[in-house]
């Protein structure tokens, strides 16, 4: 889908298979990605208030599979289940073995 | 949508403003000032591009008239001061945060999912409120966002404690 073309590769060295939809101006979102980097995590993001309306529906599609909520941020691991919100010890867990 | 600039004077000015009319009305914003001021930087851009100040945790409509309970301070500030002592953003905090009695943390999502505010919206029609006959000299009106409460032909232009706009008031008696 085209939204995945949106989506923004932070490298680092602990693959966690996240994805992190996000919202540019929102503060626990910063804080999500900031943890992340903190941890060296890589993981791909993307801040959905800034796609272009289309892009935007589509994004909001994926993400309420996994949060029906469509609340933000959005964590989904491995294509496989989600994190919703800045838990940040749920967060930190994920990344404790990852490598 | 871009993220138009907002400049860090904009963002002092604001915050200087919001801080003010915060604290005359009882409110506190989050004594963290870098975190607070991301937040009205968000609230700035939302202002820019959707012409009305959507909480800036929350994805709006950029409709005004869907958006209406996420215009700042939203209709769920109140209530989730009450019970986590903080709104949803953690731009507003309780006396306790404020003195660092207490941690702001990210709190669960009060707002209602899209599909039943839609039910909502059909079930209540602003004539309802207004053509209903009571036996009161005047009318009560309710402000939605903190609960303020006035007998009068119409509701204020401003709600004088939180600075709501007119159109967040409902008729209540
Ligand atoms: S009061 Fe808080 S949660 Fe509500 S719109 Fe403003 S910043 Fe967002």
């Amino acid at each position: 889908m085209s939204v995945k073309k949106h989506l923004k590769h932070v490298k680092g060295k602990k693959k966690g298979g996240i994805t992190l939809y996000a919202l540019s101006t929102c503060g626990w979102c910063k804080k999500t990605k900031g943890l992340l980097n903190d941890l060296q995590a890589d993981y791909h993001y993307v801040d959905v208030d800034l796609l272009a309306d289309d892009e935007q529906a589509e994004a909001v599609a994926e993400i309420t599979k996994w949060n029906p909520e469509c609340s933000f941020p959005t964590l989904v691991i491995d294509n496989s289940r989600c994190i919703v919100g800045f838990k940040e010890q749920e967060i930190r867990g994920l990344l404790k073995d990852a490598e | 949508m871009p993220n138009r600039e907002i400049s860090e004077a904009q963002v002092d000015a604001e915050y200087q403003r919001l801080k003010a009319e915060a604290e005359s009305g009882g409110y506190h914003l989050n004594p963290d000032v870098a975190f607070t001021k991301d937040l009205i930087r968000g609230l700035l851009a939302n202002e820019a591009r959707y012409g009305h100040g959507a909480c800036p945790c929350r994805l709006a409509s950029g409709i005004k008239d869907d958006d209406l309970d996420i215009i700042c301070p939203c209709d769920y500030r109140d209530p989730d001061l009450s019970e986590y002592g903080s709104c949803y953003c953690a731009l507003y905090v309780s006396g306790a945060i404020l003195r660092g009695e207490k941690a702001a943390q990210a709190i669960p999502e009060r707002r209602p999912p899209e599909s039943e505010r839609r039910g909502m919206k059909a079930g209540r029609s602003p004539r309802h409120f207004t053509t209903r006959e009571t036996s009161l000299a005047y009318p009560v009106w309710r402000c939605k966002v903190c609960g303020y409460l006035c007998a009068r032909e119409e509701p204020p232009e401003q709600c004088p404690i939180c600075k709501a706009k007119k159109e967040r008031f409902e008729r209540f008696m």
